[in-house]
């Protein structure tokens, strides 16, 4: 069976799409799936509740054999994979990211597949004073650096950039969204739901947010044929911190910065807060990206406004 | 009575220095919740333009001579004389550019590394309007036509002693490659009277064994992080210069045009050295 020409009239694409399973990982499928019909090949170590019967999910790791079988057909790999789990055991997240992640560029690079998306982030370029105020997609990647959590996402964002140049018949495109809020849970939009949430007292770094569909939009925009490269996804803008709680109608508290790491550390070690300590950076220093290569080549434009954005923290997720 | 008139006419011959007016007459790229890309805000900038209009008109009295040299719009690499232990010439500078033209202009400092890991100052100088001192930063906003300050003497001008006061330190060629990529003019500008303000003497191996950049002592109380003395400043603006050429040229080739810049900030600082009549009026 060959992998097609993609976009071939008459030809249902066929795209595996692993860590389905979460909301992101959701919404992208229906949306490939209702909008385009494209058939749907989810891989996760999750069960995918409320799935249509017509998206295929395989319960399995990225290292399995059925892994492998479903990328052989495939037009596209969709890798949303990244498991980013702080109370997980570090070695067995590298073995699900790192290992999962060369596994499957093996798969793709065997079978030739068209198109390969890591939705990556643009935290791997990391918090630090002396960032500019935009980081362009050749950045260093420097996050690993200091927040050991982060090295796997890192790592995963290396292999897959490494791919882009080392697989010419693939077209790779990985892509560096800014912090994704909306009905969706991941470390930064639950730390902006907390009702009475922490601050730096005397920090107040600039953030920018893009809505969950928008990022799911610029993941359609990367399959169609003819993209391949890295870009940094940014949303309709940029703001203090404190100006996105006031929108909420949040009150944060202020903590002076060594009192708020050591506190942070112990709730960790408790197990009463899922934010390890060193990431306090994050809503230190500023961590923002340029956004102007993903408008000029995939022609992404954020459909949701700047207000909106931010009000989508509060979606249900 | 008379006095009362003769001081609403003097306020009177200076309405342009409405803060609110001049806030909401500055160009800025902001957004619906006030904010330009670099976090700038009107609302903050006014707020510390009070407190700056009162140091730059009241306390140390500033001239400003040819400001009509500072364009009314588009890109402008600012470069200026750096000296006396505080960064107060980038306070009056920027005042002045603010203050005195009829269209106001925003003035953006390149900041040092440190400044973001300051709690307060680390968002208070993004608010109004400073930016940590990376090229990137500076190609961005001259690209956005906006007006950039350098001091390319650096920390070696600003912690220089008493005793080379008015002599400039070496020059950096940075800013000359963003003017050129950015086709940007350069706007020099001599500021006469800051060396005063704190006259010191460095200590700099007690400097170093503290691993501060520089230790500056006066011969006053409190002896470190000198208030500033009552000084007048004054300051020169010269006209743009426009320089033309391939901004990856070596660095002699760059080092020529540097020494251009160098050289008319020098001159105009004699000049202005020679007409002051005194150092505090």
């Amino acid at each position: 069976m060959s992998s097609g020409e993609p976009g071939r009239p008459g030809h249902a694409k066929k795209v595996v799409i692993t860590g389905i399973s979460g909301r992101l990982g959701r919404i992208v499928a229906r949306r490939l799936h209702h909008e385009l019909g494209w058939k749907i090949v989810g891989l996760d170590r999750r069960p995918m509740p409320g799935r249509p019967k017509d998206i295929e999910l395989h319960e399995v790791d990225l290292r399995s054999k059925k892994a492998r079988d479903v990328i052989r057909d495939a037009d596209a790999l969709l890798h949303l994979g990244v498991m980013h789990d702080p109370r997980a055991h570090a070695q067995q997240l590298y073995a699900w990211n790192i290992t999962g992640t060369t596994k499957l560029l093996e798969y793709c690079q065997a079978h030739a597949v068209a198109k390969v998306v890591l939705l990556s982030s643009a935290n791997v370029y990391g918090p630090r004073p002396d960032n500019p105020q935009f980081l362009t997609e050749d950045a260093p990647l420097l996050a690993a650096q200091r927040f050991p959590a982060m090295r796997d996402l890192v790592e995963v964002d290396h292999l897959v950039s490494t791919f882009l140049w080392r697989a010419r018949e693939t077209e790779t495109v990985v892509l560096r969204p800014v912090h994704i809020v909306g009905p969706v849970h991941n470390a930064p939009s639950n730390y902006l739901r907390i009702a009475r949430p922490p601050m730096l007292l005397g920090f107040d770094p600039m953030v920018q947010l893009v809505h969950v569909h928008d990022v799911a939009e610029a993941i359609v925009q990367a399959l169609a044929p003819g993209r391949r490269g890295i870009y940094n996804i940014v949303g309709p803008g940029e703001v203090p911190l404190s100006a996105i709680f006031r929108e909420l109608h949040r009150e944060p508290r202020m903590i002076p910065h060594p009192i708020a790491s050591g506190l942070l550390k112990l709730a960790f070690t408790l197990g009463l807060s899922s934010f390890p300590g060193d990431e306090l950076d994050f809503i230190r220093y500023v961590c923002m990206v340029d956004g102007r290569r993903a408008a000029a080549d995939l022609g992404f434009r954020p459909r949701f406004g700047l207000r909106e954005t931010i009000r989508a923290v509060d979606e249900a997720a | 009575m008379r006095i009362l008139d003769r001081l609403k006419q003097f306020r009177g011959a200076v309405p342009s220095d409405d803060i609110a007016s001049r806030t909401r007459a500055l160009v800025v790229r902001d957004n619906e919740f006030g904010f330009d890309p670099f976090g700038m805000s009107r609302k903050h900038l006014g707020t510390a333009m009070t407190v700056a209009r009162f140091m730059y008109r009241h306390y140390f009295r500033a001239e400003a001579f040819g400001i009509e040299n500072l364009p009314s719009k588009g890109r402008v690499l600012i470069v200026a004389n750096h000296s006396g232990q505080l960064p107060f010439d980038a306070l009056v500078i920027g005042s002045a550019c603010f203050l005195e033209p009829p269209q106001p202009r925003l003035v953006r400092a390149m900041v040092e590394f440190f400044v973001p890991t300051i709690p307060f100052a680390s968002y208070l100088f993004a608010r109004w309007g400073q930016i940590t001192g990376t090229p990137e930063n500076c190609r961005r906003l001259l690209a956005a036509d906006e007006a950039v300050l350098v001091f390319p003497e650096g920390a070696r001008g600003i912690s220089k002693p008493f005793s080379k006061r008015y002599q400039l330190a070496e020059f950096g060629t940075g800013f000359m490659r963003l003017a050129l990529e950015a086709r940007a003019p350069i706007l020099p500008v001599a500021v006469i009277g800051a060396e005063e303000q704190a006259p010191a003497i460095n200590l700099s191996s007690v400097a170093k064994l503290l691993g501060m950049p520089a230790l500056p002592i006066v011969p006053y109380p409190p002896f470190v992080a000198p208030v500033p003395l009552p000084v007048k400043y004054r300051l020169h603006f010269g006209e743009p210069m426009l320089f033309t050429g391939d901004p990856d040229d070596d660095d002699d080739v760059l080092a020529e045009k540097v020494r251009t810049v160098r050289h008319r900030i020098q001159g105009m600082i004699h000049q202005g050295l020679a007409g002051r009549k005194h150092v505090f009026w």
